[in-house]
């Protein structure tokens, strides 16, 4: 009875769940953007701060995201360095203690994945590289489900009266992720070994997932814009090694990518690493990397 | 009869009383059930908390195991280096993820998550010449413009800045500077700390830092969208602009768009108060000798109110606005006080498919008002009725000249446009322009005075950026002071940064 009694009022406080507010929470980058609006649905309303057409290295620090950065409770951020060029000052005019390093709604998505390319030695001789190792690890499926947990436990932290909700959501999500995953391996087993180009080195994680080497640059270094004999280096070496594909970021310079196309034989690929980025990505992460996938299966067999 | 009735009636009781615990029943069934509902819950996240915990200690064990792979890797790299010949290892960790450090890896001094500190070293260097003679202070107002003709050092600029402890923010700026004389100076050019979460949209800030008025005077010169500061920022704030030892409060306010209002108190002396109490090292400023106190009472602070809000014109425009004021003492009179106001204005356009922030626009302006309210003075020094040598006579009577109380009032301002028009190049226009409202007393016993008198300065420059840690700049300035004439400057800027680059504030 005494047992009953307790567990009724432990129900009851569990069940008080009077309409409570969604849980602000704002994405600096719109990959983040996406994974969490998978994770919160309803019980959420998610802002992303950059355009999933712009560099996400150089996003303006506008006072307007000061405001949305002060009113949230959350922030998703990647945690490796993509957003240190304008994510500083905008926490720092925000003055969010909910949002300070260590907060509960300062979620780092980065917890729990290994980053590759991370230097041993920093020189910026050699380009512009993060510290922290290749921030654009999300390409990987498998790494995008280790954020979706990240932010499920980070939300359910938050709001413990939807837990559930969150951490059924993250489990779905990583279901249908484990499925597709299956499915975009083995459209791209064939392919497994082959190079393609692209203009900025943001696919360490996808070629690894998916065996396909994105391994030849536009860029000479990253962040340093292509020179003719830079390009003139990388139409040679495609030629030679027969590379078919070049993929190209929508804020990337398209008419180099085209030149060095037209020059080698190969086919320009409309790339993103954001939803959104390029048309009919604009369903979310899945979706996203469905389009790549495809998209890429389909232009390294055309050739 | 009456029995009749209370049987009937007891009867009717009982009846009823047999309902009432037959509803009891169904309640008890009910709440029985509602029990066992929750009880079902209950056991149901049990049961997720437990394959929570599960999967915890499955990523702990994975983890450790992780730990014990790189540790016979470290006794590998150990066993290879005890080789009598030792291979190298290999350059880049692609691949292997994060290594623990080992002797041989670089120690790391700055970066973002690596330390308690970013640090960063900043050049900004000079080259060119002029057709004006008087190039330092006198074409070029800013203690950062070049200042002769050859080579100048701008300044080289140490940055310190982190996380305090969870309730602040620091920075400092250490500024080197070489000056026209060869002769090294050293400021403290910025020291302070900042709150990070204050309750109620509140912020402090307070020590040594750039007082913000108005868009030019709280940046730094490695910043700037040109070689020199604009006349206004010289002639008003002064070369090394309006800053000082303080205390700064700011609110954001509630409104849908950004709007902020800053309120700042610093001491008012010094010679980074320019238009304030500062002594102009003893020589005349404005006609008259300037005598300067430490800060004796609250009225002898700079109180510097400013109000910004900002606008999103469209997806890819923002406006930014500002007014900003400036009251306190100045040193020419014991109630000698000094208004600065100010507005500014900043617009920029930038493209939702901008590569490394290329292609953009940007337009920026600031007008300033200086009331200067100039105190009686007597320029019979020693008080002995003679005319000694350093007393002034402008009017040739013989006599040390007594100036009357006078309100100076002075205004100016600068537009400039800059476009970066393809990745790492910027091309910039700049006009400039201050003048006095009218002819002082003093100015027509003395002559008009070059820190007064209008003038107007054109300069369009290009700017290449090989990266963002590195810039080179070509200026032209076409200066035409009034009394003057008209004077040619070209410079080249040059720029290395090293270590953490700051985050670029809109």
């Amino acid at each position: 009875m005494k047992k009953q009694f307790f567990l009724l009022a432990v129900a009851l406080g569990l069940s008080a769940t009077s309409a409570h507010a969604k849980l602000n929470v704002i994405a600096t980058l719109p990959d983040l953007g996406a994974l969490a609006a998978e994770i919160g649905g309803d019980k959420v309303s998610v802002t992303t701060l950059a355009r999933p057409t712009e560099d996400p290295h150089f996003v303006d620090a506008k006072p307007s995201f000061i405001v949305k950065l002060n009113r949230a409770d959350a922030l998703i951020e990647g945690g490796a360095e993509l957003e240190t060029g304008w994510l500083p000052p905008l926490l720092e005019g925000a003055r969010n203690a909910k949002l300070a390093p260590g907060a509960p709604g300062r979620v780092r998505c980065n917890q729990g994945v290994q980053l590759l390319e991370v230097p041993t030695t920093l020189d910026r001789a050699k380009g512009d590289i993060h510290a922290a190792g290749n921030p654009h690890y999300l390409m990987d499926p498998l790494n995008a489900k280790i954020a979706a947990q990240t932010i499920a436990d980070a939300f359910a932290q938050l709001d413990p009266k939807s837990a559930e909700v969150f951490q059924a959501n993250a489990k779905k999500f990583a279901a249908t992720l484990e499925t597709k995953l299956a499915e975009w391996q083995k459209l791209l087993e064939p392919f497994k070994g082959r190079h393609v180009v692209a203009y900025h080195n943001s696919w360490p994680y996808f070629s690894q997932r998916f065996g396909v080497q994105v391994d030849l640059f536009l860029e000479p270094k990253p962040g340093i814009p292509p020179s003719p004999s830079h390009l003139a280096g990388v139409i040679a070496k495609m030629k030679e090694e027969k590379i078919r594909v070049i993929f190209v970021e929508p804020h990337l310079n398209r008419k180099i990518a085209e030149t060095v196309a037209r020059n080698s034989g190969a086919a320009v690929v409309e790339a993103c690493q954001f939803p959104g980025g390029v048309k009919g990505t604009e369903g979310g992460y899945i979706q996203m990397m469905d389009y790549l996938v495809h998209t890429l299966a389909k232009a390294l067999a055309d050739k | 009869m009456k029995l009749k009735t209370i049987i009937v009636l007891s009867t009717a009781l009982c009846v009823s009383a047999v309902g009432l615990s037959a509803q009891e029943a169904k309640q008890m069934e009910q709440l029985q059930q509602q029990l066992r509902q929750m009880q079902e819950q209950f056991e149901k996240q049990q049961e997720l908390q437990r394959q929570q915990i599960e999967g915890l200690r499955k990523q702990i064990e994975a983890l450790q195991k992780n730990q014990a792979a790189a540790s016979s890797e470290q006794e590998k790299v150990r066993q290879m280096m005890e080789r009598p010949i030792a291979a190298a290892p290999p350059d880049t960790a692609a691949g292997l993820g994060k290594k623990p450090w080992r002797p041989t890896d670089p120690l790391r001094v700055f970066g973002g998550q690596q330390s308690y500190m970013n640090i960063s070293f900043d050049g900004l260097f000079a080259m060119g010449g002029s057709t004006a003679r008087d190039i330092e202070g006198g074409t070029q107002l800013g203690g950062h413009d070049p200042t002769q003709r050859g080579f100048t050092l701008q300044n080289l600029e140490l940055t310190f800045d982190g996380a305090v402890d969870p309730y602040f923010r620091g920075q400092a700026n250490v500024v080197l500077q070489i000056d026209s004389a060869g002769e090294t100076i050293i400021e403290a050019e910025e020291a302070y700390l900042e709150t990070l979460s204050l309750p109620g949209r509140l912020q402090l800030k307070a020590g040594q830092y750039f007082t913000e008025f108005g868009r030019h005077n709280p940046t730094h010169p490695h910043t700037w969208g040109f070689v020199d500061t604009p006349l206004v920022n010289g002639r008003f704030l002064g070369g090394d602009g309006l800053r000082n030892l303080g205390a700064r409060a700011s609110w954001l306010l509630p409104t849908p768009f950004y709007s902020e209002l800053f309120f700042s108190v610093q001491n008012g002396h010094g010679e980074t108060a320019h238009s304030f109490r500062n002594g102009h090292e003893g020589g005349p400023f404005l006609g008259r000798l300037h005598t300067v106190n430490r800060v004796t009472s609250p009225g002898d602070f700079i109180f510097t109110p400013r109000y910004a809000a900002s606008f999103e014109l469209t997806d890819a425009q923002t406006l930014l606005l500002g007014a900003s004021a400036a009251f306190g003492k100045n040193g020419s009179g014991p109630d000698a006080r000094t208004q600065l106001y100010g507005v500014d204005a900043f617009w920029k356009w930038k493209p939702a498919n901008h590569s490394g922030g290329f292609p953009f626009v940007s337009w920026q302006t600031e007008a300033m008002l200086r009331k200067y309210s100039a105190g009686a003075f007597n320029w019979d020094l020693n008080a002995d009725g003679i005319l000694d040598p350093g007393e002034q006579d402008g009017d040739g009577d013989g006599v040390a000249d007594i100036l009357p109380r006078e309100l100076l009032t002075d205004y100016g301002f600068y537009s400039q446009l800059s476009y970066g028009f393809r990745p790492g190049w910027v091309a910039g226009l700049r006009g400039d322009y201050v003048t006095r409202s009218r002819q002082a007393v003093y100015e027509a016993l003395y002559g008009d005075d070059a820190d007064r008198l209008a003038r107007w300065r054109v300069s369009p420059n290009l700017t290449w950026y090989p990266s963002e840690f590195s810039k080179i700049r070509l200026q032209y300035n076409y200066d035409r002071r009034d009394r003057v004439g008209t004077d040619h400057s070209l410079w080249l800027q040059f720029e290395f940064l090293l270590g953490a680059h700051a985050a670029h504030k809109f």
